[in-house]
């Protein structure tokens, strides 16, 4: 049958169970390994992580070489804000035919990428490889120096056919690619208080509002990376004094990069709910070993959370005992995530990530309760039994985990790229507090057959006796 | 920022509106997705069928996401997640590993196999591959049907009919007989509503219809008990199997009745089941020819409800015909669909002036120019189109409504003209699977749709705003 009434029902595959952990058992845990073949991974390949990284940049052209769905499937889906340009909201292929596919694809590349830098005057054009490309050998590097040569835009070339690894090779082939970018812009006019902000993809305009929060502490944000991104932002963020890496699994190559070459040094930091928040801003503050930043950062920390703390309060005495499960895409966003939940009474009882590494689990394991299942590039089945075991009320994760949250009964808070609300900084707290509390909270769920069957039966027994 | 924000595709890097030619070599904004969807939609309306694609993991996730926000249900989809190595010695082992543990994990009674542009560019030998698994499995694993759906050759809609055929050269068995009450149905790329109205319409004939796919549960379910490890519903390999007793097969879509090598015409030369090529019944003209159909079959006439239906729909164009005559829309999507439409359009007095689809389809316009009314000097009919062109002829002439997918909303706002929404995918609007666009009842609620959207333009447009139109 297919059908599992208990958790029990659902078997963890031979070669996943390493990859599964409950706080307080002891046994080990593995991460950091490709997915196992039929397993359902809700990971995608490493072209997504290659196409998810840049994408932000607004005032680049962003083509995509290879057949229709690996371009088609991103075309304007995600919630990545820019203040400007919107090119990067256009979905641009080379769309390759079999004849393409037979005699190869260099021609049709080249063609598109001089009719569209024409068309579109982009600052700069990046040309994702495609599994099909990195399987006819097209010389991508020859035909993107040849069209910067003619078009004098420079054309890079993202190495990132979906096989090449996992998602995070993707991450790493589009740090490569935006570093090519770095070096290549004036400096002057930086503050000796600057940073940029890695791996903040300015989802529902987030970027904007961690931007403003440094401003008002007096430290010049001179690049995000990659949200509201610009290009010409690229070419001089190797002249700020700090990085703050926020989406560790996708920027650290970027970060570790700068600080190889332009002795950057880099902390990671996060900006989901108050205290990670807060912690971020007095970390950079404290990096520049100067009192009135602090005190500016106090101040600003004090009084975002006058003004949100009695909403969060609010919230807290409807929330508070709830169960919540989380799969996410990088470790550093658990984290926040779990601590963001306590702040609304809440317990984290399941706790998964796509791309944790083992040092992002340790920390992982820290933080949560005892009992805690941890999960490593998980799937709907596994997903689908630890809500049932753990008898979650909310799950929090992306459009993939939605149905198996909503088919069950059980609340779900979208925390994806493709989210329209902004959940980061103090604002973005109250924002998560009401998201959550809006599904948790709705009176529908007395009718899901998973919610409301005890009282059916209890009822029917009040009534017999 | 405005000045950004609208016309993206016709606005340079530094926000002023774009000069010269129009590019051509590249596909800017698709109006088509790839073969591997389709393949998955036909093997969701299997039952207990879990799609696999072998290729790169990404396919399966990028298609199980789209699915989902279309259909808002669980869409597992599992992969043989090449890697490096497997690209370059193949991925035997990698399928090997999967299907089993699929099996192990999903207990499939069917596993849908797709190619991708991956295996199919390396030339992956798939039928080898079914026999070692069906060698190591003895007989005892659930079948694999296998259809080759590499992204280059094609669109979702070639994937869709392309899967629909092998399943049935899969599970069909030769019987000796006739069953004079059952009915094969191949629908085109529906919603969950028409499948079901489909089987409803011929149980009103006493006809038991056995579609394929048919994925109204599957992608449409209630709300759970229990955890289903793949969604209940579909059309059992035992009804499939029985196809070639049916006394009839109705295979719909414009695109299919042209083919000599449909899953229809392979029903009626293999197996010896009749073969009634249909359009999709959408607007009068194509619905009487479907419940024509449906009558010849069974040998009943039309029943009492439908009639009333035909009749309430009638005196509905009648009563609102007004509010469209000489209205101008653009029409984009599914062949299949955008044939239908513009069929019905054409009905009602709606001049669908623009009808393009993403597939590349030879005799495109012929098949237009057959079922439109008042003949087609006026329309443009674009195949290959993708929506940058779509936009691009949309600005040009200036329809009343365009009527599509969710795609079509940046050029619709704008225009400031209204976008009703209809086909694959619809992710920024919900209920697009419980939509009814088959049949005098889905020409009913389709026909209300278009109107009323026209109607609140001239209300919104107007200074004094009347609440009585």
């Amino acid at each position: 049958m297919n059908t599992a009434t208990t958790p029990e029902a659902i078997q963890v595959l031979t070669d996943r169970t390493d990859q599964v952990w409950t706080k307080g058992s002891g046994k080990a845990f593995k991460c950091d390994r490709k997915s196992t073949a039929g397993s359902v991974t809700q990971r995608a390949c490493a072209f997504c992580g290659s196409r998810v990284v840049l994408y932000p940049i607004a005032d680049a052209l962003h083509i995509v070489h290879g057949p229709i769905g690996c371009a088609v499937y991103n075309w304007d889906i995600r919630g990545a804000m820019s203040s400007g340009p919107q090119l990067h909201r256009n979905s641009f292929s080379t769309d390759l035919a079999e004849k393409e596919v037979i005699f190869g694809g260099e021609k049709k590349l080249k063609e598109s990428l001089v009719e569209l830098i024409e068309y579109y005057k982009p600052k700069a054009a990046f040309v994702y490889s495609t599994c099909i490309v990195g399987l006819i050998g097209d010389d991508v590097d020859a035909v993107c120096k040849s069209v910067t040569q003619v078009t004098g835009v420079d054309c890079i070339p993202v190495d990132s056919p979906g096989f090449k690894g996992t998602k995070k090779s993707g991450y790493q082939a589009a740090c490569e690619a935006a570093f090519k970018l770095v070096g290549t812009g004036d400096t002057g006019g930086i503050s000796k208080y600057s940073i940029n902000l890695l791996g903040e993809f300015n989802i529902a305009g987030e970027a904007w509002m961690i931007r403003e929060y440094f401003e008002k502490i007096g430290i010049e944000v001179v690049a995000t990376i990659t949200g509201d991104g610009r290009v010409d932002d690229l070419r001089r963020c190797h002249g700020a004094a700090l990085n703050l890496v926020q989406c560790s699994g996708s920027m650290t190559h970027l970060a570790k990069k700068l600080k190889e070459d332009y002795g950057i040094p880099m902390q990671r930091v996060s900006f989901f709910g108050f205290e990670d928040t807060a912690r971020a801003l007095y970390a950079a503050a404290e990096y520049f070993g100067d009192e009135d930043l602090m005190k500016r950062a106090q101040e600003l920390v004090r009084s975002e959370i006058a003004k949100y703390a009695p909403t969060l309060r609010a919230y807290k005495k409807l929330l508070k005992g709830k169960k919540a499960a989380l799969y996410v895409g990088g470790a550093f966003k658990a984290f926040s995530l779990v601590t963001a939940l306590r702040t609304l009474g809440m317990q984290t009882v399941l706790a998964g990530t796509q791309t944790g590494s083992a040092e992002d689990y340790e920390q992982l394991k820290e933080i949560c309760d005892p009992g805690t299942v941890i999960v490593d590039d998980s799937n709907p089945l596994e997903l689908a039994k630890f809500v049932l075991e753990k008898d979650v009320d909310l799950f929090i994760g992306g459009v993939k985990e939605r149905p198996i949250a909503f088919k069950l009964g059980v609340a779900f808070c979208d925390h994806n790229h493709e989210r329209k609300i902004p959940l980061a900084g103090f604002e973005g707290m109250a924002h998560f507090a009401d998201e959550v509390a809006r599904s948790a909270l709705s009176p529908v769920w007395k009718f899901a057959p998973r919610r409301s069957l005890p009282r059916v039966t209890q009822n029917k027994e009040g009534v017999s006796a | 920022m405005s000045n950004f924000a609208v016309r993206i595709d016709r606005t340079t890097a530094a926000g002023a509106p774009t000069e010269g030619p129009e590019p051509k070599a590249a596909t800017r904004n698709a109006c088509k997705l790839c073969s591997p969807l389709g393949a998955a939609m036909v093997f969701k309306g299997v039952r207990n069928c879990l799609p696999f694609l072998h290729g790169s993991q990404g396919c399966a996730t990028y298609i199980r996401r789209y699915m989902i926000s279309h259909f808002r249900e669980p869409v597992d989809i599992a992969s043989s997640s090449f890697s490096e190595d497997d690209a370059i010695f193949g991925g035997a082992r990698n399928f090997a590993v999967g299907v089993d543990n699929v099996i192990a994990q999903y207990e499939p009674e069917v596993i849908g196999v797709a190619t991708t542009c991956l295996s199919e560019t390396i030339g992956e030998n798939m039928l080898g591959m079914i026999k070692d698994y069906k060698e190591r499995h003895e007989g005892d694993g659930p079948p694999l049907v296998h259809v080759s759906t590499p992204a280059y050759t094609g669109t979702h809609s070639d994937g869709y009919y392309a899967a629909i055929k092998a399943v049935l050269q899969e599970f069909v068995q030769p019987l000796n007989l006739t069953l004079s009450h059952q009915v094969n149905i191949l629908p085109p790329m529906c919603s969950c509503a028409d499948l079901r109205h489909l089987r409803d319409l011929c149980a009103l004939y006493e006809l038991e219809a056995t579609i394929v796919p048919d994925y109204s549960d599957t992608l449409e379910g209630a709300s759970w008990d229990a955890y289903h490890r793949i969604s209940p519903g579909g059309t059992s390999v035992e009804d499939i199997a029985e196809m070639s007793a049916s006394k009839a097969t109705l295979e719909i879509g414009h695109t299919q009745a042209g083919r000599k090598d449909s899953a229809g015409v392979w029903l009626e030369k293999e197996h010896g089941v009749r073969r009634e090529a249909l359009g999709w019944p959408l607007g009068i003209r194509l619905s009487d020819e479907f419940f024509a159909s449906l009558s010849l079959i069974s040998g009943k006439t039309m029943p009492e409800t439908v009639a009333a239906e035909r009749g309430r729909l009638v005196d509905a164009y009648v009563d609102a015909h007004k509010y469209v005559s000489g209205r101008r829309a653009a029409v984009f999507g599914e062949p299949d669909l955008v044939v239908a439409l513009a069929s019905f359009l054409s009905e009602i007095g709606i001049r669908p002036v623009i009808c393009a689809t993403g597939s590349k389809l030879k005799g495109w316009r012929e098949l237009l120019a057959g079922e439109i009314d008042g003949g087609i000097d006026d329309i443009e009919t674009i195949a290959g189109a993708d929506h940058a062109k779509i936009a691009e002829r949309t600005r040009a002439l200036e329809p009343d409504l365009m009527v599509g997918s969710s795609k079509g909303y940046p050029i619709a706002r704008e225009l400031d003209i209204p976008l009703v929404r209809v086909g694959f995918p619809i992710h920024d609007r919900i209920g697009s699977q419980r939509q009814l666009t088959m049949g005098y009842r889905g020409t009913q609620e389709l026909f209300d749709r278009v109107v009323n959207a026209l109607l609140k333009v001239k209300q919104d447009d107007s200074d004094t705003g009347f609440s009585y139109l």
